[in-house]
């Protein structure tokens, strides 16, 4: 795992955030233009997110983040506009595999705790979500090993290459 | 030997294992990998990035649906795309007028035992079959075509044990959202759904499909179906019977748990915007007002979803202020149903029948809301802004409470009309 170190504020977003709150159906001309449609992610939940956040800002959601489509460009966007990583309670499994293959860390711990635009960092060796403005530290829930494997080698594609095919941990 | 369910057994044989155990990871032959007009594009990207130029998956093919034919100019692209890397790779094209790949991939290329893999959340309609199919972005299943392997962690099986026949005026889709409003939205994730009982041993091929589609609503990975009579007749009819075999979990397989269902006390029932598990029976929403009924979809757009919605339209007009849109599943439903006079019933009813296709229901075109209008529709979301618009609303229903709706301009219990 990364020793990164990311820091940026929290962006709350309630429970059974979609892919069409991410991506929505209406853009879905956009499919083929990812920057434009990185100006409208998250667009139905939260109007004002795209054109507010930072550059390393974390999305946070409660349960069962990311459900519905397989559309990947939800978790590509939501990694164009600059987001950190998403944090929540629960994600959706496609959500969750397409976020990994393609480098945006997703983050399971309990996020409850976190206020709107608290300062966080999360230290992705330790395991750990720290909010800098309540003190609380939030461990998350260890990526599988498998994931780490992929992630680690750049995402599922430069992982194919480099081992010329899969050579994930099995068992 | 050890007892496995449908999941298990045919992670299994496709991993080239003796057996494998719930968590395991393994690396299985794909048999079909598919992506559409929405997901496809990014798919060839990948598959360029992967420097494949022809794929290796035994099965593979893009399917223009979502979008057919093209709205706009830079869909009409995004198809030109698609039409060059199949002629360029040896990937099957399903164009335009052929209709919703999930609906194509249980008519023309699953089989009993595959494992399918599909850029498109629904792909596990094809469990249905008695395949293990399941949805995965476009990464993946271009890694998957390209290879023809994909990686899967073994899934716990939920058990669906269902009991009965459901009664006259209730179908598949009540039985489903009452499974989902039980399990709930994210109740299953990872999970494989497998049903069965005496329940599903009665469910025409129809339901089934129904059923399986709509496992994801759930959070499931799959939905699995034994492969039995009834799978084989369906296959015969398409012309297919030489793939199938009969295909069943083993007596005494471990399951995480059991979720068990008596289809005779099932009532049409509704989800309310904006989740699936939103669900109600239709007797609480009665004179809830409907703008637009939609009738269709990968989920209800079958002959036997358009001959349920006829058969309560026939001689009768929709609403004045209800718009009702029919969009078959794909141009073999679409052949069938006009041959038996479904579509004039539809017109005489005052419907628009659409090219089949997704059509309304991914809010591209065909079919959007204005603001704050209500649609009834047979499709498997209601998620805030699936239909093109975030300030309407959708409630999903079956094909026969659609066309209740639809009659009534408000929602309806079809039993009433029967």
């Amino acid at each position: 795992m990364s020793e990164e170190l990311l820091r940026g504020k929290a962006w709350l977003f309630g429970d059974d955030i979609s892919t069409d709150h991410i991506a929505p159906g209406r853009l879905f001309h956009l499919r083929t233009d990812l920057p434009e449609l990185a100006k409208h992610v998250l667009e139905d939940a939260r109007p004002e997110f795209a054109a507010s956040l930072a550059p390393g800002d974390f999305v946070v959601g409660r349960r069962n983040f990311g459900l519905g489509s397989s559309r990947e460009h939800a978790p590509r966007i939501i990694k164009l506009a600059g987001a950190g990583a998403v944090i929540a309670q629960s994600f959706a499994r496609i959500f969750f595999r397409n976020a990994i293959n393609v480098g945006l860390p997703v983050l399971q711990c309990d996020t409850s705790g976190i206020g709107e635009q608290d300062d966080l960092e999360v230290v992705l060796i330790a395991g750990e979500v720290r909010d800098l403005t309540s003190g609380a530290v939030i461990p998350f829930v260890p990526l599988p090993p498998v994931m780490v494997t992929i992630l680690n080698d750049g995402g599922l594609v430069a992982h194919v290459k480099k081992h010329g095919g899969f050579a994930l941990p099995q068992g | 030997m050890t007892a496995l369910t449908l999941a298990e057994k045919i992670l299994a044989a496709r991993a080239g294992l003796g057996t494998v155990v719930p968590g395991q990871i393994v690396v299985a032959a794909v048999d079909v990998a598919i992506a559409q007009d929405g997901t496809g594009p990014l798919a060839i990207e990948q598959l360029e990035a992967l420097g494949a130029a022809t794929v290796k998956a035994p099965t593979c093919v893009f399917f223009i649906d979502h979008a057919a034919p093209a709205p706009r100019s830079e869909l009409a692209n995004a198809q030109k795309t698609i039409r060059a890397f199949c002629a360029s790779s040896g990937a099957t094209l399903s164009d335009v007028e052929m209709g919703v790949c999930h609906q194509r991939v249980a008519e023309s290329y699953a089989r009993p035992g595959d494992l399918v893999i599909g850029a498109d959340s629904h792909t596990c309609m094809a469990g249905a079959l008695g395949a293990f199919a399941t949805g995965m972005g476009s990464t993946d299943v271009a890694v998957g075509m390209a290879s023809g392997q994909t990686w899967l962690r073994v899934p716990e099986t939920f058990r669906i044990e269902v009991a009965g026949v459901l009664r006259d005026g209730v179908e598949a889709k009540d039985l489903m959202l009452t499974l989902i409003g039980a399990i709930g939205a994210d109740g299953a994730t990872y999970k494989a759904l497998e049903f069965g009982g005496t329940g599903i041993d009665v469910l025409p091929m129809p339901g089934r499909f129904t059923l399986s589609n709509m496992a994801v609503e759930a959070g499931a990975k799959a939905g699995l179906m034994p492969s039995d009579d009834t799978t084989r007749e369906f296959l015969i009819g398409q012309g297919r019977e030489e793939v199938w075999r009969p295909l069943a979990a083993d007596p005494g397989a471990a399951y995480e748990s059991v979720v068990e269902s008596d289809a005779r006390a099932i009532v049409p029932m509704v989800a309310r915007p904006h989740t699936v598990d939103n669900t109600a029976p239709v007797a609480e929403l009665k004179g809830t007002r409907v703008d637009q009924v939609l009738i269709g979809t990968c989920t209800n757009g079958r002959l036997a979803d358009l001959r349920s919605a006829a058969r309560l339209l026939r001689g009768r007009r929709r609403a004045s202020h209800t718009r009702l849109i029919v969009t078959p599943a794909s141009q073999a439903v679409a052949r069938a149903a006009a041959a038996e006079g479904l579509f004039d019933v539809f017109w005489d009813a005052g419907a628009v029948v659409t090219n089949p296709g997704c059509g309304a229901c991914v809010g591209i075109h065909e079919g959007i809301l204005a603001d704050g209008e209500v649609c009834l529709s047979t499709a498997n979301r209601n998620f805030h802004g699936r239909m093109g618009n975030p300030e309407a609303s959708i409630y999903l229903a079956s094909p026969a409470t659609a066309a209740a709706t639809a009659v009534a301009g408000e929602i309806t219990d079809p039993r009433e009309l029967l």
